[in-house]
């Protein structure tokens, strides 16, 4: 892949452990993320796309999150070897997020603008009247007006405050945004225009960003890269033109062919069979050969491991393993 | 450049002009429409400004006697009578007031420092120390309070300050737990983590964010507490261990005045009525403010 490295993460691993059993939430993932990419994470509910971003961020609850090994190797460094009040530097520095729901991602209590200027106040040194105007003009950025500064979130429609969640994660000029999800919560009009904001944002100010979605509408309009995640797996990772002309594996073609074709009358949709597998208690060998339509015997007894079928084209699947599929 | 002249501009910079509806200028408007709550908040004030002024308003001293007047019905001079000393019983609840509203404001205030320090430490932390903050707050609560409150004036011995600290300890596991309540909801709302990501420290989450939002509860609690306080004082001061004489306590008076209960029924009933309106305009007051500041309740 082209572009500089900024993120790396190496064989991450993070499970939750609970009463009830153990959950792989991540499980050997391997990403890259260059200079002024764009990453999409696409999944399920329960994939492990939150998880990834909270890991990369250092902030997995603990207990019972663990992060078992790997490393998130950001700008040369491993965040996960830094010490707290290090990483707090990074986190809303350089590293920022947008978070899934705008409306319970901001303090109800406190002014948008003093929640910004919070971020700003915390890592850059500069004056209250400084960061008061530096709050004012990334408001104006996202297109809000700056004079509304002082007012409270209620005061705001869910787009406008997924605007202000936006402009408080850019706050700082970050290198990387991570935004989880952010526009599930808004209707489809609203949608397009926050990503549309977001890509334009992007492209100004050169940040890289990953994009956790399970929208693969949102993943052809603004993502580079796509990983593919099913159980906390990554199934497939590869360039959007790859994913989008030749998807490989059969959980990726699967989801392709879950979207209703608009030329082709159709009656029913056409799901994936089955439901995602119980996270406590996954399947033995590829998590995904109990819902496989091309699963053999084999796909339950060997964990299959990332092959790259074409250069920059990673899959997780025992039909392009050597050997094959018996 | 000073930071003095920088603040200059930042109040010239071109601002909307400034229409800042927080929830607690909701909250006072919704209050001011609560005619009930009103009515408590005036008397609250009233008792506030008799206390600060005491010595203008009472007509006579507190410990003033006069053997020949004693136990006069209530008359001209003395409009609520006089006690077995002689003494203004009106000018003594004047007084009294100061012991009261110093006892109910000073106690709730130990109690809601203290139990809402202990219970925001269980309520973000979790796990031991939650046990055990927590486990300690179920033993003060296992032993009824004014039991509580007596032992603790009976070690400390009699006394206004003794008697401020034992009704604020009796208060502490009541503060805890609701702070506690309130900072485990708050705690796990997405701006927390939002506040997280952004690289704000444990403490500043805890007095930026999360304290805040967990305030309606402690507030409504309070106020109703300075009630229970009072009440509390009045009991301990009734029993003895209070207040001790010649200084007006209004529990203190109930309890010299009981032995006059049959004929001069006066010097009982005038401070006992004092407390009946006190507590009332507190719980009118406190239940108004919970009304307000309960957002389900929202016309």
């Amino acid at each position: 892949m082209s572009a500089e490295k900024l993120l790396e993460i190496k064989d991450l691993c993070i499970h939750y452990i609970t009463e009830d059993g153990t959950v792989k939430a991540v499980d050997g993932m391997n990403l890259e993320v260059g200079k002024g990419e764009t990453l999409g994470l696409v999944g399920e509910t329960g994939a492990g796309k939150t998880t990834t971003a909270l890991g990369i961020m250092n902030l997995i609850p603990a207990p019972p999150g663990k992060i078992l090994q790997g490393e998130v190797i950001f700008e040369g460094e491993d965040l996960l070897k830094k010490k707290a009040a290090d990483i707090r530097k990074i986190r809303g520095n350089k590293i920022s997020m947008i978070f899934q729901d705008p409306m319970t991602a901001l303090n109800p209590v406190m002014t948008v603008g003093e929640q910004i200027m919070e971020v700003v106040q915390l890592h850059k040194k500069v004056s209250k009247a400084e960061a008061i105007k530096h709050t004012q003009d990334m408001l104006e950025l996202v297109g809000i007006p700056g004079a509304r500064w002082v007012d409270y979130p209620h005061q705001f429609s869910g787009g406008m405050k997924q605007r202000v969640v936006i402009a408080m994660a850019l706050a700082c000029d970050p290198t990387l945004l991570i935004a989880d999800e952010p526009t599930t919560a808004l209707d489809v009009t609203i949608q397009a225009q926050v990503l549309d904001l977001m890509k334009r944002l992007k492209d100004e100010l050169n940040t890289s960003m990953i994009m956790i979605t399970h929208d693969l509408g949102i993943v052809a309009e603004v993502c580079d890269k796509v990983a593919i995640m099913y159980a906390g797996n990554v199934v497939e990772y590869t360039n959007k033109e790859n994913l989008y002309r030749t998807p490989r594996h059969p959980y990726t073609v699967g989801l392709f062919n879950s979207i209703p074709s608009p030329d082709s009358d159709e009656d029913r949709l056409k799901p994936i069979e089955g439901l995602m597998p119980d996270p406590t208690n996954l399947p033995s060998g590829c998590p995904f050969h109990p819902r496989c339509p091309n699963a053999t015997e084999k796909c339950a007894r060997v964990i299959p491991t990332p092959i790259e079928v074409t250069p920059g084209h990673f899959v997780k699947c025992l039909e392009y393993a050597p050997g094959g599929l018996h | 450049m000073s930071s003095a002249n920088l603040s200059k501009q930042a109040v010239a910079l071109p601002t909307a002009p400034m229409k800042k509806r927080s929830p607690w200028v909701a909250a006072w408007k919704s209050l001011r429409r609560n005619k009930a709550a009103m009515i408590g908040l005036f008397v609250i004030v009233l008792l506030i400004i008799t206390a600060i002024f005491a010595e203008q308003i009472a007509p006579f001293g507190y410990d003033d006697q006069n053997l020949v007047n004693r136990l006069q019905p209530p008359s001209a001079e003395h409009i609520f009578g006089t006690d077995n000393f002689g003494r203004d019983i009106f000018s003594r609840i004047v007084y009294g007031s100061r012991v009261s509203l110093q006892v109910g404001f000073i106690a709730v205030g130990i109690g809601a420092i203290a139990g809402g320090a202990l219970g925001a430490i269980a309520g973000f932390y979790g796990r031991h120390a939650d046990n055990i903050i927590m486990r300690i707050m179920d033993i003060l609560l296992a032993i009824p309070g004014i039991l509580l409150a007596i032992s603790i004036v009976a070690s400390l011995g009699p006394g206004l300050t003794n008697v401020m600290i034992a009704v604020g300890i009796g208060a502490i596991p009541g503060y805890a737990r609701i702070v506690r309540a309130s900072v485990l909801i708050v705690r796990d709302q997405e701006f927390v983590e939002a506040a997280r990501s952004v690289g704000t420290s444990d403490f500043r989450i805890v007095m930026k964010h999360i304290i805040p939002n967990s305030l309606a509860p402690i507030i409504v609690q309070a106020t109703l507490g300075v009630a229970g306080a009072i009440l509390s004082a009045a009991g301990l001061s009734f029993i003895g261990l209070g207040i001790q004489p010649p200084a007006p306590e209004w529990g203190a008076m109930l309890s010299e005045g009981r032995q006059f209960l049959r004929d001069n029924p006066h010097v009982t009933t005038f401070p006992g009525l004092a407390i009946m309106v006190v507590i009332f305009a507190l719980n009118l007051f406190g239940d108004g403010l919970r009304d307000a500041l309960d957002p389900r309740l929202k016309q």
